[in-house]
């Protein structure tokens, strides 16, 4: 079972940034309909850059560690910077062999991220 | 089906113990390691294996006799003909049809259920009708049926289901009303495993003047049955469940309801004149065969059928009780393991389970890891993962080829996995 290093069942079990913010700037609502993982993500921007984040949602392991990894790299990053990640940046941070079945689970929270950086949320309104 | 103790082959011991040893010799797949280690094929609710006869027939088949059926006068043609024609018979008489032009071959259960949907549908469901369906439904026997009534102005409706995965049929009279023309439904749940009570739901439906459809796909290669017997309108099936190749289905359809109505897709072989501004259509099964049809996956699956027929279904259908009693058994203490559905008498030869904190995902690429092949995810059917408020599950279905050892080594598994993922 050495797909899961132990570095991602940590964050699959105690995931970062899990829940929600007070004020998201953007909120974005993603899911993989092959397995039923949804993710919400919730940015707050400030000055063009990620302030804080969050995300809430059900997943599996991969894409749970993805988004607890992903949202520890995006804070203080600028939305230009963000607008030009790959899925080379999440691979790296995950660091594990992703096969082709899973690589949908690995890359939904950047689906997330990168859709609501570019602007295609729609702005939460304050809640 | 009933073979007489003469014709019984060596594969049956005595009664309905299979000597599984040697059905496993004859599908060469379950010999391939996966990861270092011997192949567990437990996903045979989303495709079973193929025996060497199916195999074997296909290749024959190309090698010897290849040639495009019912157009040539030469030798290949009609050997080519009568073999694909033979295989429908044998699938007539392996489910009890009156005669084989009642086995409209299709390209898989999908498709004899679109059928359906958009032949008789279309001719028959108009504004205001209801057609019934249950929550249990795969979605291949569900969507069709909200396109026609998008359509049509139709409604749908649904026969509830308990906590334990059985049907609310105390809600059938209420359900089934003077506007419902059809009563879709499956005969075996391909995620809960339940085994519907066929007969029983179809006197209801008859009753009240509503045609039964019977998605069978989880039951035909399981169990025996007979069209007849159950008293049914129409059943789906798809040939790739039962040891048969992938692009192969079957509708089966009472020959009156099927001469009635339209054909499905226009082309060759479905008409008997064609003129520029008109045609006019061929009789049964090719009403709804048109152009060049799967001849070499139908031979296939004639193959799969007579190897099935070899076994025995009531065989097949002991084994597997057998096989899901006993992982039913060692599963249910695992702890944070959760089966779904009803307990093993009530169900067909699979288990669908949620384990604690650990997603069915993870479940299946742990079990991957160890060479064993289950299914993740919500089965096709998303309404009824809903209903439970889950959104997926993971599933190990049996065939008549498994063993307890193969349960074991599963059980072994995710016991490994609940510890690993702190459960």
């Amino acid at each position: 079972m050495d797909l899961y290093a132990e570095e991602i069942l940590d964050h699959y079990k105690n995931p970062r940034h899990f829940g929600h913010l007070e004020h998201p700037t953007l909120t974005y609502h993603d899911s993989n309909p092959f397995c039923g993982d949804e993710i919400t993500l919730e940015l707050k921007i400030e000055d063009n850059k990620i302030v804080d984040a969050a995300f809430s949602g059900h997943g599996c392991a991969i894409s749970r560690a993805a988004a607890s990894m992903m949202i520890d790299e995006i804070i203080g990053k600028p939305l230009s910077e963000l607008k030009e990640w790959t899925k080379d940046e999440i691979l790296d941070l995950l660091g594990i062999e992703v096969g082709p079945v899973r690589m949908k689970c690995a890359l939904l929270p950047l689906k997330a991220m990168k859709v609501a950086v570019w602007g295609l949320a729609d702005e939460t309104e304050e809640r | 089906m009933i073979q007489t103790e003469a014709t019984l082959p060596a594969i049956r011991r005595n009664g309905l113990e299979l000597d599984v040893e040697r059905i496993r010799a004859d599908f060469p797949i379950l010999q391939r390691q996966i990861r270092g280690k011997p192949l567990v094929y437990l996903d045979n609710a989303a495709t079973s294996q193929k025996p060497l006869a199916v195999l074997d027939a296909m290749e024959r088949y190309y090698r010897e006799t290849n040639a495009n059926v019912h157009r040539g006068v030469h030798t290949l043609s009609e050997e080519a003909t009568a073999q694909y024609e033979a295989a429908r018979g044998k699938v007539a008489a392996f489910i009890g049809a009156c005669c084989p032009k009642e086995v409209i071959w299709t390209r898989n259960a999908t498709e004899a259920l679109n059928l359906v949907a958009y032949s008789w549908g279309r001719a028959n469901i108009k504004r205001g009708d209801r057609i019934l369906l249950t929550e249990m439904e795969h979605h291949s026997n569900l969507v069709p049926w909200q396109i026609l009534a998008a359509e049509s102005g139709a409604e749908l409706d649904f026969v509830p289901m308990t906590d334990d995965g059985l049907l609310r049929l105390d809600h059938l009279d209420r359900l089934l009303t003077p506007r419902t023309k059809l009563f879709a439904f499956t005969a075996a749940s391909n995620v809960l495993g339940t085994l519907n009570p066929v007969k029983e739901m179809t006197a209801a439906a008859h009753k009240a003047g509503a045609l039964v459809l019977v998605d069978a796909c989880q039951a035909v290669p399981h169990m025996p049955v007979d069209v007849q017997d159950l008293d049914i309108d129409f059943m789906a099936f798809s040939g790739h469940k039962m040891l048969g190749p992938t692009s192969i289905g079957v509708l089966w359809g009472r020959r009156e309801l099927l001469n009635a109505m339209p054909p499905f897709m226009g082309g060759g072989d479905m008409i008997r004149e064609v003129h520029l501004r008109e045609s006019r259509w061929n009789e049964l099964p090719w009403k709804f065969e048109a152009g060049t049809p799967a001849i070499a996956e139908a031979i296939g699956l004639g193959a799969a059928v007579d190897y099935l027929q070899e076994v025995g279904m009531d065989a097949v259908h002991a084994v597997e009780r057998e096989l899901t009693g006993y992982a039913y058994e060692r599963m249910a203490p695992i702890e944070g393991l959760k089966i779904l559905g009803p307990g093993p008498e009530k169900r067909g030869g699979l288990i669908s389970f949620v384990l604690g904190g650990a997603h069915p995902h993870d479940i299946a690429a742990a079990l991957d890891s160890m060479g064993i092949a289950i299914r993740a995810g919500h089965h096709c059917a998303q309404p009824l993962h809903e209903c439970y408020g889950i959104p997926a599950s993971a599933r190990a279905s049996f065939y008549l080829y498994n063993t307890k050892a193969e349960v074991d080594a599963l059980i072994a598994g995710l016991q490994k996995i609940a510890e690993y993922f702190g459960v």
